[in-house]
């Protein structure tokens, strides 16, 4: 237009300009292409790192991995002992952690979706479980050594079973929460209008469509305290014996594997290799069980 | 018909009663529970901040800046924990942000459909492992790395440098604060990662597709569409990351040479609160002044960690709720 319109010089301005916007054309096509090739690099460089953690665990603790693990008691050094008193230990606490955490963090997230809507106290439940699901875990483990273990007489299983119990507790107020929210209003209306009361209504229907959040919700916490170490330092010890008693301190397989892996003696550094294979194989199964229940759901 | 009038109203209003208290036992017992939380977090800080009243009576301010930390004299101060604490989880955002943000990038805009799944799932389980493993792979395969053939090179060619070359000199013992924070950014990524990523889906594709239409690229949509649309949350997505780099126990404990000096190096040994208590513990008895200064320090951890997750909390809850 303005090359027909002007004449001589413009016209070689307009040759000019078109260059330049070519020129930047092709500059913005370079940086895009280069951004797309980091972000593609720093996708590979992730699953990189977590088939390298794998690989290793596969590779340090295949070697260790046979039945004495699953028959003997962790011993003295250079003794073939085995993680049997660790791996009870582990699944009692996390059992009972999750026991004691599940009910409790299931009837929060129903107080916040049924009952509390936005009102102060909600708000505030809901901030500080916010806050507890990602609370340093050290310090809940502290907490529960000044609550339970200091005033009541040393290191037991049972103060260990709550402090895993407070780490479930916010896991599942947030996926009960969501999961109730996701519950369409006309479901609860149809229940009420048979007659139901509230609390029939949740319990019946409810929670009955939400099942498989909640479950997921669950699996996920058991996970996340399956492989809890700070937590348990300061509660359930440890035992290198065999006690299943909840009054004592308890072996838990984490805690084990940290005695073991900073251990100078070469059989407890693969025990720990084999311990730190069966944990972090089991929480990932349990991770991805966790996310087949939640799309089956759907 | 007579009876079933008759027999009606009494039937009715017990049921009704039943009803009643049922609905009252439900909502006392869930309303119940929720107080239960309020008051779980408010003794966390009571707890601990009685546990750590005789350290702070005993050193007062002067705590939070005393780099000493001697069980034989009985002097205790917070100020290389609390450095090693910050410097640490800076330095490991600064390493996981930019490839947190190139992930979410990948499974939001580029990755085609099939891919997104799996991969984001895979990102994911790097968040499940438990933090101990973290700590055994970078005591053993990391640390190795680092002293053999990272750190040395990084001191030949930079630790000569004016000015930064400090940050690069000492001996290359693999482990120390650097490493530390390599961990605990790789830890860190995957919640950053899968954080932006929920919040960059919430983009409405109208303002993506209106952006393309332009003739945008692809970066161009993210710098200029989707990251100023949710900027608030990508900080509060970044401040959760940071919110789990202060509070990491274990992996930090194996790699950062646990060593209560602030050096200037990065390459040098260190400790964070976090690592210090987990040492400590076993060798501070019950009713003892370090124990006291242990609780002390885990009130600070907690303190610093709340205000990271409360900011956190303040910027990502509208828009993931919306």
């Amino acid at each position: 237009m303005s090359a027909s319109v002007s004449a001589g010089g413009s016209g070689s301005r307009l040759v000019k300009n078109e260059a330049v916007a070519r020129a930047l054309g092709r500059r913005r096509h370079r940086i895009n292409v280069v951004i797309k090739a980091l972000c593609v690099a720093a996708t590979i460089l992730g699953l990189l790192m977590l088939s390298s953690i794998l690989f290793t665990l596969l590779w340090r603790g295949m070697d260790g991995l046979g039945l004495s693990v699953f028959t003997q008691m962790t011993m003295a050094p250079g003794s073939n002992g085995g993680l049997l008193n660790a791996i009870v230990g582990s699944l009692i606490q996390t059992g009972i952690g999750t026991l004691l955490g599940t009910p409790i963090g299931l009837m929060v997230g129903t107080y916040l979706s049924e009952y509390g809507g936005n009102s102060p106290l909600a708000n505030a439940v809901r901030f500080v479980s916010d806050v507890l699901l990602s609370a340093p875990s050290i310090l809940i483990g502290l907490f529960i050594y000044a609550l339970i273990v200091a005033p009541f007489g040393g290191f037991s299983g049972i103060a260990g079973c709550v402090a895993l119990a407070v780490i479930v507790i916010p896991i599942v107020v947030r996926t009960t929460e969501d999961m109730l929210s996701l519950i369409p209003t006309s479901m609860r209306e149809a229940a009420v209008a048979l007659g139901a009361p509230k609390w029939k209504m949740i319990v019946l229907i409810c929670y009955r469509a939400a099942k498989d959040g909640i479950v997921t919700g669950v699996l996920l916490a058991v996970a996340r305290i399956a492989g809890e170490t700070a937590p348990l330092l300061f509660t359930s010890l440890g035992n290198l014996n065999w006690s299943v008693s909840l009054r004592e301190p308890m072996a838990s397989l984490p805690v084990t594997i940290y005695q073991y892996a900073g251990s100078p003696f070469d059989d407890w550094v693969q025990l720990a290799w084999v311990g730190a294979l069966l944990i972090t194989f089991g929480v990932l199964a349990i991770n991805i069980l966790a996310r087949v229940v939640l799309r089956g759901g759907k | 018909m007579q009876q079933a009038i008759s027999t009606l109203p009494p039937a009715r209003a017990l049921s009704q009663r039943r009803q009643n208290i049922g609905d009252l036992v439900f909502a006392t017992v869930a309303r119940a529970s929720g107080i239960l939380v309020l008051l779980l977090l408010g003794s966390l800080i009571v707890t601990l901040f009685i546990g750590g009243l005789p350290a702070f009576r005993a050193f007062g301010v002067p705590f939070v800046y005393t780099v000493d930390w001697d069980p034989v004299q009985q002097i205790f101060g917070a100020a290389v924990p609390i450095y090693g604490t910050l410097v640490t989880s800076v330095l490991a955002l600064i390493l996981a942000v930019p490839l947190a943000f190139g992930i979410a990038f990948f499974l939001t805009e580029l990755a085609p459909s099939w891919m997104r799944r799996p991969v984001g799932t895979a990102i994911e389980l790097l968040a499940a492992v438990p933090s101990i493993i973290y700590g055994m792979w970078g005591f053993f395969v990391i640390v190795p790395v680092m002293s053999q053939t990272v750190q040395p090179w990084v001191i030949d060619n930079f630790g000569d440098l004016p000015l930064i070359g400090d940050f690069f000199q000492g001996p290359p013992f693999g482990t120390g604060i650097f490493t530390a924070a390599l961990i605990l950014a790789v830890m860190v990524i995957p919640f950053i990662a899968a954080t932006m990523r929920d919040v960059f889906d919430t983009v409405p594709a109208v303002y993506k597709e209106s952006a393309y239409g332009l003739g945008c690229t692809t970066w161009e949509v993210m710098r200029s569409i989707v990251l100023p649309y949710t900027r608030a949350s990508v900080v509060g997505g970044i401040m959760l990351g940071l919110g789990r780099a202060l509070g990491e126990t274990m992996a930090v404990t194996f790699v950062i040479g646990n060593t209560n000096r602030i050096a200037t190096s990065l390459f040098g040994p260190g400790n964070t609160i976090a690592s210090l208590v987990a040492l400590e513990f076993p060798e501070s008895p019950a009713g003892s002044l370090k124990l006291s200064a242990l609780l002390a320090l885990g009130f600070i951890l907690f303190v610093i960690s709340f205000i990271v997750l409360a900011i956190s909390r303040t910027l990502l809850r509208p828009r993931l709720k919306a």
